[in-house]
């Protein structure tokens, strides 16, 4: 992506850090927070936590310890930190005592740290000026077994804490605006839920299909399982909402053709079939390109008419004209869980017994017999459609991947494993259970928007459990198939989950990120070593001219830096730095860790 | 009309719904019958696929 600012704030916001500390004197209201002159007065609170950190350490002589420290004007001990009376007592801290620096020595900053900076800002303290020490997590909770080492340990802690609090710089943290407008990606299940919620939640939704008619993969399928309503009637419904709701512009036969900017600020450049283009700002995208089923060439002599796949039965089903044929044989993981392609693609089984059973409902004489290597029907109505079809008269087999079935005229030969025969079984039509495929061009669309695929081509969600509609990428979000093969109920609920994480964002008036984030110093000489490392691409380099002579530095964009300090650890010349995590910063912990040595 | 919302049960989908609502600008009663939230989750070690610590 291209990384020119994409908003005035925006801009001022990197102009702002790119200034260093300077920007505070010229820039706009430091609220309440003058920079300490001189001196840091630094209070310290230590948290018994319960008993989590009392237990094992003794937090009144940690905070006697404290005391003593450097620059340490306050010290207490209490009961929980974080309880509404620790609170009052760092605020009033801040008041009678003229802290200009506050350190918690608790828990983890994870859970905590924005509770006690925004207690912080509340009593008229700088945000930034706050420091805490784990010596919970870290020390109380792992040493359990070593009480006087790790009270030696919560002192180090609680020590460079205070050594780093001391050269901590007041920072404001960085707005930028958005655009309430949404972009989904794919008109597919996942992708008109995904939008019809939107609207429903009052976002203006750009929904994108890069075929000409909406509905992606449903529209060829039959009946959808467990429940089997009829296709055609679920899709109906899914696009009634979306033509209904006025929040939606329709882009059908269009491709994505360009993606800049980030999160809240994306410029999107839309090229339809036809030629026309369109270019529109949107604050978030949802990506719901889907997938494709894998057209078995060459494979069990797959030829679309006697040989056919899962999703030709689907139309030929869907058509409602008898099938004709009494002998079915159907052939599962054809082109899956194998060399090439290792995934099982979850959904087959399903297909496979779905389909047998409604061609034994048409038509009870019809002998359906399925060749596979495992039964994947998970959940309990699922299997029950396992159990119903095993009691419909359907045959089942396994067979052995080492030695796969024979499709041959008029029948299909295979290995029985259980009874070391070989078996030929009657055939007229052969349907080969294939798995879902990423859509080609897939790995083009991410790579527009800079997202991560698999070796498939499946888009990676950010954290697989945690995270799983969401890109790492800020802003992005995902469902559906392009994730990974889903049935329609779960590409829906994907669709509906993903409009809702973008609301999160969408539903501010303002987006507000950490000023913890790299800014560039005078010493960088645009030896560009930072910008392959940097793993968010939030660093470009820029030219300028100065006495008729070129030059090059980097530029750093402060929303898409997650502060990860790469660049720092990378730059040889301190030309690339982290607030928050400066060298000073860092070398007064290491020296107040070293203090301790004999 | 109130525009509070009453999540019932403090496991990873109670909470990471409340979280989202939250996020949302909505106020969030979290109703948790025991004395901790994380319902099962709380009581994993590693979780598969990936094997991250459940805590």
């Amino acid at each position: 992506m291209e990384q020119k600012p994409r908003s005035e704030k925006q801009a001022k916001g990197s102009e702002e850090l790119k200034a260093g500390s300077e920007k505070q004197e010229a820039g706009n209201e430091l609220s309440s927070c003058s920079p300490p002159p001189g001196k840091a007065r630094t209070g310290v609170f230590v948290c018994h936590c319960g008993s989590n950190i009392a237990g094992l350490l003794d937090c009144e002589a940690l905070a006697e310890y404290a005391a003593a420290l450097p620059n340490v004007v306050y010290a207490k001990d209490n009961l929980y930190t974080c309880s509404a009376s620790g609170i009052a007592q760092i605020q009033a801290a801040i008041r009678e005592h003229g802290l200009t620096r506050v350190v918690v020595a608790s828990c983890s900053p994870r859970t905590h740290m924005p509770l006690f900076k925004s207690a912080c800002a509340e009593a008229g303290l700088n945000q930034y000026l706050f420091e805490m020490a784990n010596i919970r997590d870290q020390c109380s909770w792992v040493h359990v077994q070593e009480r006087d080492a790790a009270r030696q340990k919560a002192m180090d802690l609680i020590r460079m804490a205070v050594a780093k609090a001391a050269l901590l710089e007041p920072l404001e943290d960085i707005e930028s605006s958005l655009v309430r407008k949404a972009m989904v990606l794919g008109a597919g299940v996942a992708g008109l839920s995904a939008a019809s919620a939107l609207a429903d939640m009052g976002v203006e939704v750009l929904l994108v299909e890069r075929e000409t008619e909406l509905g992606g993969l449903v529209r060829r399928l039959n009946r959808i399982g467990p429940s089997n309503e009829p296709a055609a009637e679920v899709l109906a419904m899914l696009l009634r909402e979306v033509e209904s709701a006025s929040h939606v512009r329709l882009f059908p036969g269009t491709d994505l053709v360009g993606v800049s900017g980030v999160v809240g600020n994306y410029e999107i450049s839309l090229k339809s079939k036809g030629g026309e283009e369109t270019e529109e700002t949107v604050g978030a995208i949802i990506v719901a390109t889907g997938a494709v089923p894998f057209i078995p060439e060459g494979l069990f002599g797959f030829d679309g008419r006697k040989v056919i796949t899962q999703i030709d039965l689907e139309e030929r089903l869907r058509n409602g004209s008898p099938l004709e044929v009494k002998n079915i044989v159907m052939i599962q993981c054809v082109g899956a869980r194998g060399p090439g392609r290792s995934y099982c693609s979850r959904i087959c089984c399903l297909t496979a017994v779905k389909n047998a059973l409604l061609i034994k409902s048409r038509d009870p004489n019809a002998r359906v017999h399925i060749l596979y290597r495992d039964i994947q029907m998970y959940g309990a109505e699922n299997e029950k459609l396992l159990r119903d079809s095993r009691g419909a008269g359907v045959k089942f087999d396994i067979f052995d991947p080492a030695f796969p079935p024979v499709v041959k005229e008029g029948s299909v030969e295979f290995y029985q494993p259980l009874t070391g025969m070989t078996i030929e079984t009657e055939c007229d039509l052969a349907v080969l259970s294939t798995p879902l495929v990423a859509p080609e061009g897939s790995a083009a669309t991410a790579n527009l928007m800079r997202l991560p695929v698999d070796g498939n081509n499946f888009f990676m969600e950010a954290h697989a459990k945690l995270r799983p509609l969401d890109f790492a990428t800020d802003g992005i979000f995902l469902a559906g198939t392009a994730r990974f093969p889903a049935t329609v109920r779960e590409a829906v609920a994907q669709g509906l989950g993903a409009a809702s994480r973008a609301n999160t964002m969408l539903s501010k008036d303002r987006l507000v990120f950490s000023a913890l984030v790299s800014y560039v110093t005078d010493r960088c000489d645009g030896c560009g070593l930072c910008l392959d490392v940097c793993p968010y691409h939030a660093i470009t380099m820029e030219e300028f001219e100065r006495d008729g002579r070129v030059f090059k530095k980097v530029r750093t964009d402060p929303i898409l830096c997650k502060g990860c300090g790469v660049c720092e650890a990378t730059c040889p010349k301190r030309g690339v730095l982290v607030h928050g995590f400066t060298p000073s910063q860092i070398r007064a912990q290491v020296d107040a860790l070293l203090e301790a040595l004999p | 009309m109130n525009r509070d919302v009453l999540v019932i049960g403090g496991g990873i989908a109670g909470m990471q719904a409340s979280l989202d609502l939250a996020e949302m600008g909505f106020t969030v009663h979290l109703v948790e019958r025991l004395p901790t939230i994380g319902g099962k989750m709380a009581q994993l070690d590693k979780t598969f696929p990936t094997n991250d610590c459940a805590l």
